[in-house]
Order: C-alpha cells, then sequence, then structure tokens
C-alpha cells in the first residue's frame, strides 16, 4: 500500500497515511486531486478506479470514505478486506465508531492503524491481537 | 451551543443520561451500511451547534456507564485533564485539544478558522518556548490536528524529538506519531531521532520498541535504516511474536530502502518460516516475497521452500479453522493471499514448482465458496497465480470458469476484477474464455462505465468468424444505447471486427452502414475510404449500396462520413440509382430531379463540412454524365460556387465550369467510372486525381499535339497506375493500339484477347476515352505517335 486516506463527504481530511516518501506539496495536491475524483463516482459504482499509475480502493462507510492507494500487483479484493478490517476494529475500540469519535480522537485512530499495518503491509491478522496491543499501550499512557 | 461545553468540572447529571443515545443521534454509525447490521439511523452529521454537545467533558467517557476494556485510558483521561484544568485556568487563552478541536468546527467562514488557528498556534509556540515540558504532548497533539487541516506545522518538529526523546510513554506515543506525520527524509531533521530510535530499539519496553519500529518502516530513510540494522535483527530473532512481526516488516522497508541489506536479512527467513504465530508468518511471507522480487540469487534459492509453503496453505485451508483468524469462514484470507502471491513468483517460469504446487491450486480453488469477498480475494489470487505459472492446462480452464463464475456475481467489484483478468487472459487462452462470452456480453449491459468499457474490450476480443454476426448484433445493439466516451471505440470497433471476418460483402457493407448512422461523427477518419474502397471493389452490389446510401442520405444529412460515402456513390453509380431492379424488395423510384435536390440540399447544408461539400459537389458533376436529362441544373449549382468563399470548392466549380463550357468534349471522359483504387496505395484522394487529370487536360489543350499524346499517356498512367498491374509500359502501350484499330466502330467492340487477359484495363478498355480523343481535332496526330507503339508490339511479337 502506498498511502490511506480518510475523508468525508464534504471532502474534509480525517486522517492520512503515507506510506512513501513525499513533500507536503505533493501530498496535498494527490489529496486535493483523489478526494475530488472519489467523490465525485456514483453511489452504485464499483470500488475500483485507476488514478495516475496506481490503483485505487475505496469504500464509503455511513459519512466517511476510506481510500487505498496499492500497486499494480496487489490483490483489490483484498484491499477492500483490509479496509472492513480496519473499520472493525475501530468500532470495537470506540464502541459504534462515527465519524465523530475519528475527529476528536484522531491520533487513536493512528495508533490502531499502526498496530494493524506496518509500512504498507498487514502485521496482524487477529483482531484480538490488535486491540489487546492498543489496550495494554493505553494502560501505559495512565502511568 | 458553547454553554453546553464544559470548561469546568464536567456535569455529572448529564452523564446519567444515556450518553451514547445523545451522541449516537448526530452521527451516523460506521459499521452501519454492512448488511449484516441492523437498525441503523441515517442521521445526517451534526453541524456545530449539536457538536456542541459532544464537545469537551465527561459525557463522552461516561464513567458510570461500565467501561468497555477496550478503552480503560480515556477514565484516567478524563481525570487527567481534570488536573490540567487547573492548570489551563493559569494560561486561559489556550485550549484543550478537544475543545480545540471543536472551535475550529464551529467557525462559521475559512477566515474565522484560520484565525482561531492562528492564535492557538502562537500559543503552542510559546508553550513550546517556555511551557511545561509535561504539557507538551498536548500540544503537539493540537499542532499535529492543525497539520490535518492544512496548515504549516514544521514548527513542531523538534518538539517531536523532544518527545521522542523523554521517557514518558505518553510523550513518546505522540512524538512517533508526530515524526511520522511531520518529518521525513526530506527534512535534515530526521536523522536526529535516529538516535532515539536506537535507544528505544535496544532498551525501551515492548510497546516503546512498537513504536520505534514503526515509526522506522513508516518514515525511515536509507541512512537511518542502514544505522539501526543491527537492533531491527536483534529484535528479529528475540522471542516475543509482537516484536518479531514488527521487527519483519520492518526489514520489509529496509530493504526496499536498501537492497543490500537483503544480505543480512535472508538467512533468517528458513527458520522464521517454522512459526505459527499468524502475525510473524505472515510478516515472513511477506519478507521473502520482498527478496524474491528484488534478486534472481534470492529467487533461486527460495524456490526450495515451496513444497513447505504448499504445506502451511493446504492447512490452512483445510484443518486450520481458527476464528480468531478467519473472515466469513475462511481462515486468515490475508495470510492465504499473501502465500498464493509468493508462490506465483516462485512457480514463474519454474517447472518444477509450478507442478509441487498443482494440486494444492486446484485443492484451494475448488474448495473456497464464491460468496463473500474474502473467499473471492482468495480465489482470485489463485488464478492469478494458476494463470502466470506453468500450470496444468486443466487447472488454467478451471481458473478462467472461477472468472466466468465471478462475471455472474451480484457484486459489482468481483465482477470487475474478472473483467480485467478475462481481458488479460484472452490471447494467451483464448478458447477457454471464449466458452464464457454470452457472459460478458451481458456486461455490455453493466451501468458504471469502466465495467461496460472493459465488457466492451473483451467482446471486441472474442470476436470470430464463427460468432461475427450475432457478436455484431449485440454491439450494434450497444452502439446505440452506450455512453458517449465508448462510442468511438465501439464503433471502430465494430469496423475492424466486420473487416476481419465479414461473411459477404454484403452483410459488410450493411455493418459499416449501420454504423455510420448510428454513430457516424465517431468512426475514424478512414472509415470513408475503406467504405469507398469495399464498394468500388464489390461490383454486384454497386446497384445495392447506391440505393442504400441514397435512402440513408435522403432521411439523415447530418452524418457526415455517411454523407460523403452517400454522395461518392451516388456520384459514381447514379445511373445504376435510376434503374429499377426487380431483385430488390423494395424497389425504390427515384427521379434524376430528386438526386440532384438531394445533392444541392448536402451543399448547401450548415452541417455539411468543407470535404462533404467538396465530395457532393464532384458527385453532382459526375452524374452530368450519368444522368440523361439536361444538365443545366447542374450547371447552374456548379457556376454558383464558382464564386463561393471557400477556396477548395471554388476551385472545383472553376474547374467543372470550364469543363462544360470549353472541354465538354473531355468531359464523359474524364468523369469515367473510377477503376479500384488499391488499398493504401499511392493515393486515398480519388476526387484529387480527377481535378488532377482535368486540371492537366485543361494545360495540355493549348499546347502542341506531340505532349498532348504523352498527356494522354500520363492520363492513362494516371488511370492504370493505381490498379497496381499497369508496372510494365510495354504491356501497356499495345492495347491503346488494339482499342485504336477498333476506333471506328463502336467504342464496346469486342475488346483484343491482350485486353481481356489483363483485368484492370476492362474498366479502361469498355469506355470512351480512345474515342473521344479521335474525335477531337487536336488528337489528330495522336495515332502517329501511338502507331509507334504499334510498331513497337509489332517488333515483340
Amino acid at each position: 500500500m502506498q498511502f490511506m486516506l480518510l475523508f468525508s463527504r464534504q471532502g474534509k481530511l480525517r486522517l492520512q497515511k503515507w506510506y512513501v516518501p513525499l513533500s507536503d506539496k505533493e501530498k496535498k495536491k494527490i489529496t486535493r486531486e483523489l478526494v475530488q475524483t472519489v467523490l465525485a463516482r456514483k453511489p452504485k459504482m464499483c470500488s475500483f478506479l485507476e488514478w495516475r499509475d496506481l490503483k485505487i480502493v475505496y469504500k464509503r462507510y455511513a459519512s466517511l470514505y476510506f481510500c487505498c492507494a496499492i500497486e499494480d500487483q496487489d490483490n483489490e479484493l483484498i484491499t477492500l478486506e483490509i479496509i472492513h478490517r480496519y473499520v472493525e476494529l475501530l468500532d470495537k475500540y470506540f464502541g459504534s465508531v462515527c465519524e465523530l469519535d475519528i475527529i476528536f480522537n484522531f491520533e487513536k485512530a493512528y495508533f490502531i492503524l499502526d498496530e494493524f499495518l506496518l509500512g504498507g503491509e498487514v502485521q496482524e491478522t487477529s483482531k484480538k491481537n490488535v486491540l489487546k496491543a492498543i489496550e495494554q499501550a493505553d494502560l501505559l499512557q495512565e502511568c | 451551543m458553547h454553554e453546553e461545553v464544559s470548561r469546568g468540572t464536567p456535569d455529572l447529571s448529564y452523564c446519567l443520561a444515556d450518553p451514547m443515545r445523545i451522541r449516537r443521534a448526530s452521527f451516523p454509525k460506521l459499521q452501519s451500511l454492512r448488511p449484516e447490521v441492523s437498525g441503523f439511523k441515517k442521521a445526517e452529521p451534526g453541524g456545530p451547534g449539536r457538536a456542541g454537545s459532544h464537545g469537551g467533558g465527561g459525557e463522552r467517557e461516561g464513567p458510570d456507564e461500565a467501561p468497555t476494556p477496550a478503552r480503560p485510558g480515556t477514565r484516567k483521561c478524563w481525570g487527567e485533564r481534570s488536573g490540567v484544568e487547573t492548570e489551563s485556568r493559569m494560561v486561559v487563552t489556550s485550549l484543550k485539544l478537544q475543545d480545540l478541536i471543536q472551535e475550529i468546527r464551529g467557525a462559521k467562514t475559512q477566515a474565522q478558522e484560520r484565525e482561531l488557528i492562528q492564535k492557538e498556534c502562537a500559543h503552542i509556540r510559546a508553550s513550546f518556548r517556555d511551557g511545561d515540558p509535561l504539557q507538551r504532548h498536548r500540544q503537539l497533539a493540537k499542532l499535529l490536528y492543525v497539520h490535518m487541516l492544512g496548515y504549516p506545522a514544521h514548527f513542531g518538529q523538534m518538539e517531536c524529538l523532544k518527545l521522542i526523546a523523554s521517557p514518558r510513554f505518553t510523550d513518546k506515543r505522540v512524538g512517533y506519531l508526530g515524526a511520522m506525520l511531520l518529518l521525513d527524509e526530506r527534512h535534515d531533521a530526521h536523522l536526529l531521532i535516529t538516535n532515539s530510535i536506537k535507544n528505544d530499539l535496544s532498551q525501551g519496553i515492548q510497546p516503546v520498541q512498537g513504536l520505534a519500529l514503526c515509526t522506522l518502516s513508516t518514515m525511515g530513510s536509507a541512512e537511518m535504516c542502514r544505522d539501526l540494522t543491527t537492533e531491527v535483527e536483534k529484535l528479529l530473532l528475540q522471542p516475543s511474536p509482537y516484536l518479531r512481526k514488527k521487527a519483519i516488516l520492518t526489514a520489509v522497508h529496509m530493504i526496499r530502502k536498501v537492497p543490500e541489506l537483503s544480505n543480512v536479512f535472508l538467512p533468517h527467513c528458513a527458520q522464521l518460516l517454522h512459526e505459527r504465530h499468524h502475525g510473524v508468518l505472515l510478516g515472513t511471507i511477506t519478507l521473502i516475497t520482498e527478496l524474491c522480487e528484488r534478486s534472481p540469487a534470492a529467487l533461486r534459492h527460495f524456490r526450495k521452500v515451496v513444497p513447505q509453503l504448499v504445506q502451511i496453505l493446504r492447512t490452512l485451508v483445510t484443518t486450520g479453522y481458527s476464528i480468531e483468524h478467519s473472515i466469513s469462514g475462511v481462515s486468515d484470507p490475508f495470510l492465504q493471499v499473501q502465500i498464493l502471491r509468493l508462490l506465483r513468483i516462485l512457480g514463474r517460469n519454474h517447472e518444477e514448482s509450478s507442478e509441487t504446487m498443482n494440486d494444492l491450486l486446484a485443492q484451494v480453488a475448488t474448495n473456497t465458496d464464491t460468496g463473500r469477498n474474502a473467499s473471492n480475494a482468495v480465489l482470485f489470487e489463485t488464478v492469478l497465480t494458476i494463470m502466470d505459472i506453468r500450470s496444468a492446462a486443466g487447472l488454467r480452464v478451471l481458473a478462467v470458469n472461477i472468472l466466468g463464475r465471478f462475471l455472474l456475481n451480484s457484486d459489482k467489484n468481483t465482477r470487475y476484477v474478472a473483467l480485467m483478468s478475462l481481458l488479460r487472459l484472452v490471447q494467451s487462452d483464448h478458447s477457454a474464455v471464449q466458452r464464457h462470452r454470452p457472459t460478458v456480453v451481458e456486461c455490455l449491459r453493466e451501468t458504471d462505465v469502466s465495467l461496460s468499457r472493459r465488457a466492451l474490450e473483451l467482446s471486441l476480443a472474442l470476436v470470430n468468424s464463427s460468432n461475427i454476426q450475432a457478436m455484431t448484433q449485440e454491439l450494434q445493439a450497444f452502439l446505440e444505447s452506450c455512453p458517449p466516451d465508448l462510442r468511438a471505440d465501439c464503433a471502430s470497433g465494430i469496423l475492424l471486427a466486420a473487416e476481419r471476418f465479414a461473411p459477404t460483402k454484403r452483410w459488410h457493407i450493411d455493418t459499416i452502414l449501420h454504423v455510420l448512422t448510428t454513430a457516424g461523427s465517431h468512426v475514424r477518419d478512414d472509415a470513408v475510404a475503406n467504405l469507398t474502397q469495399l464498394i468500388g471493389g464489390a461490383q454486384e452490389l454497386h446497384s445495392y449500396s447506391v440505393r442504400r446510401l441514397y435512402s440513408a442520405l435522403a432521411e439523415d444529412i447530418s452524418q457526415q462520413p455517411l454523407v460523403q460515402v452517400a454522395a461518392w456513390c451516388i456520384g459514381e453509380y447514379g445511373d445504376l440509382l435510376l434503374e429499377w431492379s426487380s431483385e430488390e424488395t423494395e424497389p425504390l423510384q427515384v427521379e434524376e430531379e430528386e438526386v440532384l435536390a438531394l445533392l444541392e440540399k448536402v451543399l448547401q447544408s450548415h452541417m455539411s463540412l468543407p470535404a462533404t461539400r467538396g465530395y457532393a459537389l464532384t458527385a453532382l458533376m459526375k452524374l452530368s454524365t450519368r444522368f440523361h436529362g439536361d444538365n443545366n441544373h447542374i450547371r447552374q449549382v456548379v457556376s454558383i460556387y464558382g464564386s463561393c468563399l471557400d477556396v477548395e470548392l471554388q476551385q472545383r466549380a472553376v474547374e467543372y465550369n470550364t469543363l462544360f463550357r470549353k472541354y465538354d468534349h473531355m468531359r464523359a471522359a474524364i468523369l469515367e467510372k473510377m477503376p479500384l483504387v488499391e488499398r493504401g496505395g499511392p493515393q486515398a484522394d480519388e476526387e484529387g486525381k480527377e481535378s488532377k487529370a482535368a486540371a492537366q487536360l485543361s494545360e495540355a489543350a493549348p499546347v502542341p499535339t506531340e505532349p498532348q499524346a504523352s498527356k494522354l499517356l500520363d492520363l492513362l498512367d494516371l488511370l492504370d497506375g493505381p490498379s497496381g498491374n499497369a508496372q510494365h509500359p510495354p504491356p501497356l502501350d499495345p492495347s491503346p493500339a488494339g482499342t485504336l484499330a477498333h476506333l471506328l466502330d463502336l467504342p464496346c467492340a469486342p475488346p483484343s484477347p491482350e485486353i481481356i487477359q489483363r483485368p484492370s484495363l476492362t474498366t479502361w478498355s469498355s469506355g470512351c476515352l480512345q474515342k473521344k480523343k479521335v474525335e477531337s481535332k487536336e488528337s489528330t496526330e495522336g495515332p502517329v505517335s501511338l502507331t509507334k507503339h504499334t510498331a513497337k508490339l509489332v517488333d515483340l511479337l
């Protein structure tokens, strides 16, 4: 995976995870263009699109778009599963998660993502283990 | 709205009401779109007013509710915040993170937001300079939020360093997050964290080590990676799976940055493959994949683990059913997909490895049901692997059939990947893909353009001589209703397919006609030339073609390619148009005047392109010889266009006018029926040739006779050249002599045997060119030079 973006239906960025080195300006440009492209899609269209030389996989959950950019040889269908797994993790953590949770607790959203993916690859396939790790880290934060 | 926000001690009574209910009312749940989850509310996100009820304070945590184990930290955060409250009262204007977020969301204009953020950033900067180090992480968190909104935050970079270096876990957590968001290899500052990372990797507690590895794998530059290799390697080897899996993936990143490091990590892979922990295993497979993709030596080295991989996957698919790792009944699809991908790389171009995995692939393909996306993902990867390695034929057919099944899946995404893959396979496994042709054709009706585009490409690739008629029908139906951006491709596709596989010329002409009427404006430029070529060559269909084209033209003169072809045809075969053929199912009674009126209409229409007008004018001119009525009407039109603003038209009109007035005797000869132009021959513009011929003759007239005759021969060359048979002058020359001999007799006298044998000259000898030449006074000398050639013939004989 090259990057993952979360944005609202109004195009406001809620999370950005970049796994490739790009300048701030480039990131902003890519974000702007991609957000525009994805928001222009009609609801019944399929979740994949080709953009520049990347494959974009996106899925909308309520008011949030989850958008990943993968490489040519990556499997699109499994990327959909990755997105879904992340939403499930957020859901378990926040208890029926909604966009507001991610807005007000964006650092937590990052921490959870970092326990699920590392360097753009899946690091842990057990939901239980990911949530356990977050729990332990949260406990540590109290001390 | 702000009244509700509790800046001080949260109002506990508020919490006793169901906080969850209050919160839920404003924001739809992310999970609500999954069909399994029932009873969701589709409430729109609340405006700032409602958001206010969620900001700050205690009702978010709902301490009176049984706190879920997943959020133990939040309770403390609340308490912590109260402690901070006293402090923040001292720095009255600085906001807490949650409050800041809320205020920003409350800003009504962009300017207001900017102002707010600028003020806050000033506070943050001040705090960084001389504020409480314990609060630094909060300040940075605020800065990170502001950064996400798009505002500059580079002054926070040094703070990240300080926080990372701090012993407190809270500091490190935010500090590393900041580093990942604000620092990257373009900034020199990034190297400064290398030391901190090194310390954390070697001496930190597990979570800290985890943070360090995560940061390294996200933004680690080549230098950093080189510096930290030893530490990462050590972590790779220690027992905790939590760290091992992270270390392995960090190694993957390091190898991507510094390929030489492959040598460091390669030796450990064999051992790691024996791991049972899914995370570690997954990381290992990813690592091996990366190594193999980078080095052919590594690829060869890892081929020997193919049996082991096969075993792991087999266990996963058959026995390993761990609920913890499975999705919709598929055991750890992430791991399966990764293994399949590695197998693909190892089996590519390698007979032995491919053979080892054949059975397993068949097993995975058959044992995984196509139902949910997870299983489809695994099947898809399996198909990709089968197609890429040296698999048995039966296996390949199985793979194509899986794709065929995908095409019938109700999920659009599955259909998309199936169409993409089939497109890649259509060349190599044509017959297997052909079996799914009906399903592919069905996909033409997709509402999503990206799907119907792929379906179109695939359909065109599947056309062959046996299905051409059925497919053309489907494609023409599609052409009528398809979205505009696909029209051009569809039209050219149909025309190409028709060209390759047309069963009969008549069918071919019909098809092209249909395409031109449906999508005339989208066809490629050479379609006109191709069609005229086709019609010209099908002599038996001249009558049919001209009728059909006339009818089409009479209905609609807006589709330019159609109009051009029709005009040309009418011009060429106008005489056939007037004849009534008994074999036509719908006999077409056409009067000369009607035809002329139609061509005139084309000439005058504002929809006609200049080129089209040119065609129409020339056609009108040709009809002066084809039709038997007087040519006054035509002469009129031609003379009018002599003063047309369009230069090309004007030139033609003037030349034709001259033809009428001064060279009427040559008119019929010049406006002869065209001989067949060779495809891709020297010149596709027949109109140009005619004009050229006319021009040459009009030049030739005043010049003495000798050149006249040579011009005549030039003309002969012109007419004969494209036919391709008149390669050698000697064969050409006897013919004039031959026909000259019969000159005084009927022009259509039985041609001499030599001429019959040369089909290219048939049209010529049946024409009247020679006759006219002799009748004109200038050509008395003609026979002289020609007899010279006759003499040559005699010599040859």
